[in-house]
């Protein structure tokens, strides 16, 4: 069973979507913060890692970087699920490493889904 | 056509669109140094007239000019500057509501899909949490409406003030009455203490309100439970003194000087919570400064947190 690590600080989002992701036979692991979120990539070596941006106590940019830079985490795909959508986000997030970048409001939730089937099965 | 020409020329009613005092506006600053020059020409010329045979005068006086002018055109560089500022905070400012909007209608959109969806499965028993879930964060957005309405009627000092005399202590009251309810769901005491005999002011009694509302509503917020709120109302000198005083998590000490900025969020404050707008203190402090009072506060990490603010006395 594959695991994912869900970064994300808004509560409500991370029943819905955790239980989702349940249903479609994923482990759901949940961090409610980036520091939370980087112990737990080590400790619990997920398959795929959800990362919002806006989180408490560290930026998502800055636990996008460390991630990457850890030679026990950087090969992990990384989706960085936000609302933020200035191009420069884009491009910054894209450069740090990360796999794809989704606006949660423009996508269903199947949509991300399907995004996080096909980047499991590569 | 001439219409547009007069407005061109009524320079202060364009200063007033960017929000800035004349004396930061480019407009008004053009004209001055415009009017500046015109005098200085002529006093210059008749000066010159009568000490024309005197050349270290006339050296002096255009050195004079010159200094000022320079200083004017100094003076204009920077109000540029801080146009230039204000249109860049604007720009943020909207990338900063449209993230806060956007949250809780993601919240709102996915647990729909998933309520309504063919594909997806509702988790049985969860419907009323999910429910639940969407009147919160309708109400989330509503509040976070309500909050931009107020700052844009602030920022373009377009709070009417309909002010009455009244009794702070019966505002305070009826206040905490109503908020007892919420603190004891938490754990936490709350008391108002007023002093004896307070004399009347002269307010907007929906603003200040708004102001007491926002200030017991994070005292409750980030004390923990088995804390306790204590309210004071005082004389002092020519002002009635609010206090407020939480057993919470306190502000860090290097945050302190950002607490009264725009959607600024301490990080002790959104560890609790990430879900505030960041606009109360902000508003809060608009309000107290319109109605001619001072707001501040005193704070210690993990103690707590004592919020002060004046009224004058009519």
């Amino acid at each position: 069973m594959k695991k994912i690590l869900f970064i994300e600080d808004e509560a409500t989002l991370q029943k819905t979507f955790g239980d989702v992701l349940q249903q479609k036979g994923y482990k759901v692991i949940n961090a409610l913060d980036g520091e939370i979120g980087l112990r737990l990539a080590k400790s619990e070596k997920p398959d795929l890692i959800l990362l919002d941006l806006v989180l408490p106590r560290m930026h998502g940019f800055d636990v996008l970087k460390r991630l990457k830079q850890d030679p026990e985490t950087k090969a992990i795909p990384i989706i960085v699920l936000t609302n933020l959508e200035g191009i420069q986000d884009i491009d910054k997030v894209i450069e740090l490493g990360a796999t794809i970048y989704l606006v949660k409001t423009q996508y269903k939730v199947e949509e991300v889904i399907e995004k996080i089937k096909k980047i499991l099965q590569q | 056509m001439a219409q547009d020409i007069l407005n061109q020329l009524n320079v202060l009613n364009q200063c007033r669109r960017y929000g800035l005092s004349p004396w930061q506006c480019p407009q008004f600053l053009f004209l001055v140094m415009g009017i500046v020059i015109i005098i200085s020409s002529i006093i210059s010329y008749l000066i010159g007239a009568q000490y024309i045979a005197d050349p270290e005068v006339v050296v002096f006086i255009v050195l004079s000019i010159a200094t000022i002018l320079f200083i004017i055109s100094y003076i204009i560089t920077r109000s540029f500057e801080r146009l230039a500022e204000a249109s860049r905070m604007k720009s943020e400012f909207i990338n900063i509501v449209s993230h806060q909007l956007r949250s809780p209608l993601t919240n709102i959109k996915w647990t729909f899909e998933i309520l309504t969806s063919k594909n997806l499965e509702m988790p049985t028993g969860k419907v009323e949490e999910y429910m639940t879930n969407v009147k919160d964060n309708i109400a989330r957005m509503v509040e976070l409406i309500d909050d931009l309405l107020i700052v844009s009627r602030i920022e373009q000092g377009r709070i009417p003030m309909r002010k009455k005399e009244i009794r702070l202590e019966s505002l305070i009251e009826e206040l905490v009455s109503r908020y007892k309810v919420f603190a004891e769901a938490s754990h936490i005491e709350l008391n108002f203490y007023p002093q004896k005999n307070l004399p009347e002011i002269f307010v907007d009694p929906s603003l200040i309100k708004l102001v007491i509302e926002n200030l017991i509503d994070n005292a409750i917020r980030y004390t923990r439970g088995g804390g306790k709120v204590k309210i004071k109302l005082e004389v002092k000198a020519k002002n009635i003194l609010f206090s407020i005083q939480d057993s919470g998590v306190g502000i860090p000490q290097k945050e302190q000087k950002y607490i009264f900025q725009k959607f600024f969020r301490a990080e002790n404050a959104l560890k609790e919570r990430t879900k505030g707008s960041g606009l109360g203190l902000y508003v809060c402090k608009s309000i107290i400064d319109k109605a001619g009072g001072r707001i501040w506060f005193k704070s210690e990490e993990e103690r707590g947190t004592t919020f002060y603010f004046t009224l004058p006395i009519k």
